[in-house]
């Protein structure tokens, strides 16, 4: 709780996250991961300035130029298409690299908020038991038990199309995955000494929820929401693919997969295939980093 | 029993109640069918006549309340789009979705049950992590994904199977099926294959998780101990115990299955139900969709309650606590 002073003696002790650090990297698998991860984010996030083209500019595409096949040069525009161009003449290395950052955008919001949501009703639930806990845990099942994909198609349809529907749609369908996780950990602490003794403080619940127990619960919240975020990647891609995600005016890793397939048809297999190997690598990456997190951070495991 | 059963059919009354009316209110918050069913050129009288003729003058919860007394005689509206009634045109899809998913299943069961065995009897072995870390694939990679590989492989690189359509079908009393012909199951191996690898993941994981937690069990050790041969301890003694976790997940699954052919579906063009849901999402034919999730609600939670039923054929302790 309290910072040290700068005056204060430093002692030679690993602070937690130099210790999750260097366990982390003891894997390697994990450690390939990461880097496979950061490789794809940072160009990704700085696409508008890295990217060789911006795929949603129509003035700066070349209609001449679709479809051609991987490492082309373009005449008129002086750059080389890595990946080849799509049917109407874009750049598919720079509209991956624009739909990976709608999908990243994506998947971060709507999982951050899928948390918040999801933890707060959790503990709630836990902290108060009885009836409070009955009905909200009673709305989690109801909500588990339905399709996801389902209920994310019908919100959609009901909302309508853009990102930030989208982002509603997956808090919807996610958040009660973190609120049962959040009640199992918080029904653990709620009996732990630290908040019996803010209990006798009489510190509000809203203060002992939030100040003293959520810390706490964090360690298997972060693990879902590590892996949350490749599911939130692969349903947002599944709905653009199916036509009711991302409108079609923005940049969408599912949706240049969806307008690459009648190409793939008759042998043009770059305007699909890179997007969607792009899509498979990112989930790929955040399963090692999360599937080690949860190794390291789930203490039953670590023994 | 009998009160069990009651009981939870009141509660699925209940959820399809809930879920009709929230879908309801839903689609009529997103706008006004009208524009879709009257050409653009027409005048205000004719719009207000088709108005009129779809009950769409009528405030909300009047619409609800016919919907309601409708339904109840099994009369879900007719489709904005084609004119014939809703409910009849998903039900004419649904035996190629149930056919695909049926098989998807009993290859995932087929794959994944064996599979799961393996890992967890062997965790160290080479080929047991290669299975596992397999699987953590089969259900992170979307499912179009999955089926776009695929078409890539067997229809365009191969030129094997085809990619889209269902073939073929006989029909067996009414019934339009794939499964009874060459060319069908031609069809139909690729948005199975799609379909069952996720699930077959699934239950891998299950199978393995189960595994490992009978074989330390003492009645595993006495039958070793008895000096009964493996194969018969894995056969009947271990099987027989895993079985619970793998019947109810695989029939959760089946419903959750059924759902995801909606993607699988659109991949391979198969004409299912989950097709006719997306392309009645796209055009607004809103009583197509009121039609389906409630068939869809329905579907679910009769299937978990034939879950929870057969949970209580195999397993005589849960048999007990319903009896208590």
């Amino acid at each position: 709780m309290s910072t040290a002073s700068p005056q204060a003696p430093t002692v030679a002790v690993e602070t937690p996250f130099q210790r999750l650090r260097s366990q982390f990297l003891e894997n390697r698998l994990a450690t390939f991961g990461l880097i496979l991860l950061a490789l794809i984010i940072v160009p990704s996030v700085l696409a508008p300035w890295v990217a060789p083209q911006n795929p949603f500019d129509i003035g700066k595409l070349d209609i001449f130029e679709s479809q051609l096949p991987p490492g082309s040069v373009s005449e008129s525009l002086g750059i080389t298409y890595w990946l080849g161009t799509d049917g109407q003449g874009r750049d598919v290395l720079s509209a991956i690299l624009y739909g990976m950052r709608t999908s990243l955008i994506v998947a971060f919001v709507s999982v951050t908020g899928s948390l918040l949501i999801g933890a707060t009703i959790g503990l709630t639930a836990a902290y108060f038991g009885g009836k409070v806990d009955a009905l909200l845990m009673r709305i989690v099942d109801l909500q588990l038990s339905f399709p996801a994909i389902l209920l994310a198609l019908i919100l959609l349809s009901v909302l309508g199309q853009g990102i930030d529907k989208v982002i509603i749609a997956l808090i919807v369908v996610q958040w009660a995955y973190f609120a049962r996780t959040a009640r199992g950990t918080a029904l653990v602490e709620r009996n732990r000494e630290y908040v019996q003794a803010a209990r006798c403080l009489a510190l509000s619940p809203q203060r002992i929820i939030f100040r003293h127990m959520l810390p706490n619960c964090m360690p298997p919240l972060i693990v879902i929401a590590t892996i949350d975020l490749a599911h939130a990647i692969a349903a947002e891609a599944t709905l653009s693919y199916l036509g009711i995600g991302v409108p079609v005016t923005q940049p969408s890793l599912g949706m240049l997969i969806a307008n690459g397939f009648e190409f793939m048809l008759s042998g043009q297999y770059w305007i699909s295939f890179f997007p969607g190997i792009a899509l498979a690598l990112i989930i790929v990456a955040i399963n090692l980093v999360g599937d080690h997190l949860r190794d390291i951070l789930n203490p039953r495991s670590a023994q | 029993m009998l009160l069990f059963i009651i009981n939870r059919l009141i509660q699925a009354a209940g959820a399809v109640v809930v879920m009709s009316m929230l879908v309801f209110i839903g689609l009529y918050l997103i706008g006004d069918p009208t524009a879709m069913l009257v050409s653009p050129e027409a005048n205000d009288l004719e719009r207000a006549a088709v108005r009129q003729a779809f009950g769409l003058d009528q405030p909300i919860w009047m619409q609800y309340l016919t919907f309601v007394g409708n339904a109840a005689r099994g009369d879900f509206g007719r489709s904005f789009l084609t004119g014939q009634p809703a409910m009849q045109l998903i039900l004419e899809r649904m035996p190629a979705t149930i056919e695909m998913v049926v098989v998807a299943i009993g290859f995932a069961v087929l794959v994944g049950v064996p599979l799961g065995m393996l890992a967890g009897l062997r965790p160290k072995a080479a080929s047991s992590k290669a299975v596992m870390t397999v699987s953590i694939l089969g259900f992170s990679l979307p499912t179009f994904w999955i089926g776009l590989m695929l078409i890539m492989f067997f229809s365009v690189y191969l030129g094997l199977l085809p990619s889209s359509g269902r073939g073929s079908t006989v029909s067996v009393g009414g019934l339009s099926l794939s499964v009874l012909t060459p060319d069908g199951w031609r069809h139909l191996i690729l948005p199975a294959l799609t379909l069952g690898l996720a699930k077959a993941a699934l239950i891998i994981r299950v199978t393995r998780a189960a595994t490992r937690e009978v074989l330390p069990m003492d009645y595993i050790k006495f039958a070793r101990a008895k000096g009964v041969r493996p194969r018969r301890v894995v056969g009947v003694h271990l099987l027989r115990n895993i079985l619970i976790p793998i019947v109810t997940v695989t029939g959760l699954e089946f419903g959750q299955a059924v759902a995801f052919a909606v993607v699988t579906e659109t991949v391979f063009a198969w004409p299912g139900m989950g097709k006719l849901l997306i392309d009645s999402i796209i055009i607004l034919d809103r009583p197509v969709v009121v039609a389906y999730l409630v068939l869809m609600v329905f579907f679910l939670i009769m299937l978990n309650l034939v879950v929870d039923i057969l949970y209580m054929a195999i397993d005589p302790t849960a048999r007990e606590k319903v009896r208590d």
